[in-house]
């Protein structure tokens, strides 16, 4: 193996600039689709326990269909196929304002809504049904014993498979490279193709990605002590 | 709406790309299923591994599972991109830089399986087959590792929907899969919505359909 190690690449020049930015675009990128997953998450995971049909069945179809797809086809689709359905002037504007960006946002958030709908329904289920009995027996309608009693408590159960959904999230915003989001994955790939120092640019984006999942986890698990509630912890272990 | 972009494209799509029948060394299935074969077995040893009882065996395993699973499966991809033909020192086609990366990424999941499922086999099954006579290896072979095998199965087929479902992302170094055919047939014939919704649904009724496979398993399992 003939390779001469040059890690001053890493510093001189742009790579470091290069880098930070990946890291925020990152860092953006998921935390915008984490916000749109937990959302649509909630909801559909709400959805799917509900009384009535037709509500069941349409978050139902959401999870099912988004869940088992690959993350790349939702970019791919998201990027080059829904914009070729909007009218013409929004596909301009959107194409003036970092599409790339809206497009891969959309598509991560979407596929872990699916997922994190999962997880929110296990937790829902794993609350004992007098809960919502008695929530309801107080006067509270459906949709206020949800909001105000069922759902906090789901949440809050929840937090440990949440840590690891998040993970995931974090890491699979490296796909979005392939529509041109200028992610940690892209830069470190610019990097190696202006230095030609592959394993220096890889070292380093690897680094940055496994320290950002130790501290994520580590702020989560500081989340997960405050928020557990006593006699009840790790009762929604699903996944 | 011009579906017939489908029917034009229909043994270059399915053949090639999702099967890998044709001019290119390609195709989902033909990635797909011997990565699952082989990152079980390696994940196998891994998941034994961070049962062991020496540090030395135990710690390195540790630290595998850690790292593959701290680090996105692009990034992995990558490296082996890069680090495989440098290490050997001759060019390798994309199928056997992309095999090797999901190999050793999937082990550590796969890893994971095997550790949770060794652990959920009752601590006086080894105790018992041990009083019998049987050596450490022995019980390991004839004791643990069929019941655990047994209690993966639902896990095991969920994470060969994530692999399978992973695959996809040979692509972005050149790989003809299903979605790299896709992606070829749209450069030429510019039909983004209806291919990608095409290959959408192809993925989505092998995934769908594994995940009721796993779902009944899961349920013969209960129940036996």
């Amino acid at each position: 193996m003939k390779y001469t190690f040059d890690w001053s690449v890493l510093w001189s020049g742009q790579a470091g600039l290069w880098l930070l930015q990946g890291l925020l675009t990152t860092l953006a990128i998921s935390a915008v689709a984490w916000l749109i997953a937990l959302a649509l998450g909630i909801v559909a995971g709400a959805l799917r326990t509900a009384r009535f049909a037709p509500l069941r069945i349409i978050a139902t179809a959401y999870v099912e269909f988004f869940r088992n797809v690959p993350l790349l086809v939702w970019m791919f689709f998201f990027y080059f196929a829904v914009p070729t359905l909007l009218p013409q002037p929004v596909q301009e504007w959107l194409y003036d304002h970092g599409a790339e960006f809206s497009a891969g946002t959309a598509a991560l958030g979407v596929y872990h809504g699916a997922r994190f709908s999962e997880m929110i329904r296990a937790g829902i289920q794993s609350i004992p049904k007098t809960q919502l009995e008695a929530a309801l027996s107080t006067g509270l309608s459906a949709a206020q014993a949800y909001r105000l009693v069922i759902l906090p408590i789901a949440l809050r159960l929840i937090v440990p498979p949440l840590t690891n959904e998040t993970l995931n999230l974090l890491k699979n915003s490296s796909v979005a490279l392939t529509i041109g989001v200028a992610e940690l994955t892209f830069q470190t790939r610019q990097i190696e193709t202006y230095t030609a120092k592959a394993i220096e640019a890889l070292t380093a984006g690897t680094l940055i990605y496994l320290i950002l999942c130790l501290a994520i986890a580590r702020a989560m698990a500081h989340v997960e002590r405050r928020f557990a509630i006593p006699g009840m912890v790790g009762s929604a272990a699903e996944k | 709406m011009d579906f017939g972009v489908i029917e034009r494209n229909w043994s270059f799509l399915l053949g090639q790309g999702f099967i890998g029948l044709g001019a290119f060394a390609g195709g989902t299935l033909r990635l797909a299923v011997p990565a699952l074969a082989l990152g079980f077995v390696l994940g196998l040893f891994i998941g034994i591994a961070r049962l062991a009882r020496s540090r030395w065996v135990r710690i390195p395993a540790t630290l595998y599972v850690e790292f593959f699973r701290g680090v996105p499966l692009v990034m992995v991809i990558f490296w082996f991109w890069f680090i495989l033909p440098q290490a050997l020192g001759v060019a390798l086609p994309e199928y056997g830089i992309a095999l090797t990366a999901f190999v050793v990424f999937e082990a550590a999941y796969f890893g994971e399986i095997v550790r949770a499922g060794v652990q959920s086999v009752p601590r006086g099954e080894v105790e018992a087959a041990l009083s019998s006579g049987l050596g450490q290896a022995q019980t390991m072979r004839h004791v643990v590792l069929p019941q655990a095998l047994r209690n993966m199965i639902p896990a095991l087929v969920t994470q060969f929907i994530v692999l399978f479902k992973d695959t996809s992302l040979a692509s972005i170094i050149g790989y003809v899969d299903l979605t790299k055919a896709a992606q070829i047939v749209n450069n030429r014939e510019i039909r983004p919505f209806e291919l990608y919704l095409f290959i959408a649904v192809i993925y989505w009724l092998c995934a769908y359909g594994m995940s009721r496979y796993a779902g009944y398993l899961e349920r013969q399992l209960a129940t036996a």
